[in-house]
């Protein structure tokens, strides 16, 4: 009998990369059937020309770098990339956006750096940033939910937004965002902050249609869909629990001590929490193996911070949501966080 | 003559300020985001750099070594207003729209590298030349960073190039495609990162193809090396 000797650790989970990463894209499907009940079926037609996107991309790249093609895309990290561009990005933004976004995440911020494993960002988020800054017109056009829409708009009318810009009938994407009342409608993040800027107090701009009570109509379904999705990731370990918590815990924390200050100009925990993407960054972009911090103390750290960054940059900074940028920044601090919080090798280094 | 072919490979590419030396990265990235604007500032760039060349090569005897420093620095300054005094004279538009990134040669690294590091140790007549080439290497780099980002954050070429050549220039205007949208990011300074990137790893490509191929007669083949320890 050969015994081989390999270097530790001895015992790990035994899934491989791409039962991990078919996980995480079944975890999202709550999240996105949500998103398809409240923002209309474009969702999907996003989501068919992100894969379709990932996967060329992928195998072409993989084929100049003469690596193995299929096995390399049948891991699903591409996939994944494209489902989680997808999500983010408003349903009814036009094809290249998505094309763009999806080119950009795996060619330059993925297979640049080296590949799977190698990349110093998140694809997704990266892409997402490098759309928001380049397209903001097109990148903040989300519609309200459907059943506030003043044309109501079907699958087909859909696809003639995405990929002409216009409906069979004549209809803009601006035109649609126009409510019942004729009002142009925003995301529930940016009505609040443009309502605030106007002077308005946080609960009077909430009696805006686009509220129940605290959160967003349909929003606090998405998030709902995409905690639901989170808490089946961390019952089946793909993702440790560090992370979110600390990322929810201290968006709350922050939320509720700017509230009690200030409830005049703040929206509250809820609003907060729900509102906008702070469940999928949470369980789904925060806790993307490769671009997080790595050892248990360090995931706390990143996630306390990342959730301090997004209550600041939505109160305090020009853009109503800030899950990328926060994102984006804390991966290029993750080398420090994991030099400082490297636990203590086993019968090394203690203290006398 | 062959020191003259070495200065050209040198400045052109060997040792190109931009994509070697990475000097000078302020500018670069800053205004390149039209032709016109990275034209404008390479020559400017160049002219600095050949009068300060030639001027510290010839007091370059009489320069004591220990304040040699201040002494360049204050002779590019001069080179520098002088520039800008004409170009607010003849080029104002491009004047403008250059705006602080002309003063702010006389801290580009590339000339008072150029100055201690070749200028200050040869004979003016080699030092003009070298001020020559390494200005125009550097102002290569700057335009073909500019059209790159010309062409994809806007679709045109050539753009506002009557603000530097004068009024018939505007029909050197090429629109190459038009977009509804600007592609912001081109234009704005992660385009620039980027696309320098981009330029440094096709040198690099360039470089190991042509190394590759200069090594046609392969070393005689080695006996296999004995492997005094075993495997597991």
């Amino acid at each position: 009998m050969k015994l081989t000797m390999a270097s530790s650790p001895h015992n790990h989970s035994h899934k491989s990369l791409n039962t991990l990463m078919l996980t995480v894209i079944a975890a999202c499907i709550p999240g996105f059937i949500a998103q398809v009940i409240f923002f209309g079926t474009g969702v999907v037609i996003q989501l068919v020309l992100a894969l379709i996107t990932v996967s060329v991309a992928e195998a072409t790249i993989m084929k100049m770098r003469k690596r193995p093609t299929f096995q390399t895309l049948k891991d699903g990290s591409a996939w994944l990339t494209g489902v989680l561009l997808a999500l983010s990005i408003p349903p009814l933004a036009p094809w290249w956006i998505i094309v763009i976004g999806c080119l950009f995440s795996i060619v330059i911020v993925k297979q640049l750096y080296g590949g799977l494993g190698f990349n110093l960002f998140n694809p997704a988020m990266a892409a997402y940033v490098l759309l928001l800054i380049s397209f903001p017109v097109q990148m903040t056009a989300w519609l309200p939910v459907s059943d506030l829409l003043g044309n109501s708009i079907d699958f087909s009318q859909q696809l003639g937004v995405i990929f002409t810009d216009f409906t069979a009938t004549g209809f803009s994407v601006d035109q649609l965002r126009v409510g019942i009342d004729g009002m142009t409608m925003a995301t529930p993040l940016d009505t609040v902050k443009t309502d605030i800027a106007h002077g308005l107090t946080a609960s009077e701009s909430m009696q805006s249609p686009l509220f129940n009570e605290w959160v967003g109509k349909g929003w606090g379904w998405v998030n709902l869909g995409f905690l639901i999705g989170g808490l089946y990731l961390i019952k089946s370990k793909v993702i440790n629990w560090h992370i979110p918590v600390s990322l929810i815990v201290t968006l709350a924390v922050c939320s509720g001590i700017g509230y009690i200050a200030s409830p005049g100009t703040e929206a509250g925990i809820v609003f907060h929490l729900f509102s906008g993407a702070t469940m999928f960054a949470a369980f789904f972009i925060a806790t993307d193996p490769v671009s997080a911090a790595t050892t248990n103390k360090g995931r706390l750290i990143y996630g306390a911070i990342i959730g301090l960054l997004i209550y600041l940059i939505r109160t305090f900074g020009g853009f109503p949501d800030a899950v990328a940028f926060a994102v984006i920044l804390l991966n290029m601090a993750v080398p420090l966080i994991d030099y400082y919080t490297q636990p203590r090798t086993y019968g090394h280094g203690v203290k006398k | 003559m062959s020191q003259y072919k070495e200065l050209i490979n040198e400045g052109m590419w060997k040792n190109n300020p931009a994509l070697v030396q990475l000097l000078g990265l302020c500018p670069l990235l800053a205004v390149t985001s039209t032709i016109t604007n990275a034209l404008g500032l390479g020559l400017a760039t160049m002219m600095v750099l050949i009068g300060s060349n030639v001027t510290i090569s010839a007091v370059r005897n009489w320069v004591p070594k220990d304040i040699r420093i201040p002494v360049f620095v204050m002779i590019i300054a001069a080179f520098v207003t002088i520039i800008q005094l004409l170009m607010n004279a003849y080029t104002f538009g491009l004047y403008q729209s250059l705006g602080i990134f002309i003063p702010l040669i006389v801290t580009n690294c590339a000339i008072i590298g150029r100055a201690e590091a070749y200028a200050s140790k040869n004979p003016v007549h080699l030092s003009a030349f070298d001020g020559l080439m390494m200005g125009a290497g550097f102002m290569v780099v700057l335009v073909v960073l500019g059209a790159m980002r010309e062409l994809i954050g806007q679709g045109t070429l050539f753009d506002g190039a009557d603000l530097l050549l004068g009024p018939w220039a505007s029909v050197l205007r090429i629109e190459v495609f038009s977009f509804d949208n600007q592609f912001l990011l081109a234009i704005l300074p992660p385009g620039a990162f980027l696309g320098l990137g981009l330029l440094i790893a096709a040198k690099n490509v360039i470089d190991a193809q042509i190394k590759s191929k200069q090594i046609t007669s392969p070393e005689a083949e080695k006996g296999p090396r004995a492997r005094v320890t075993s495997l597991t």
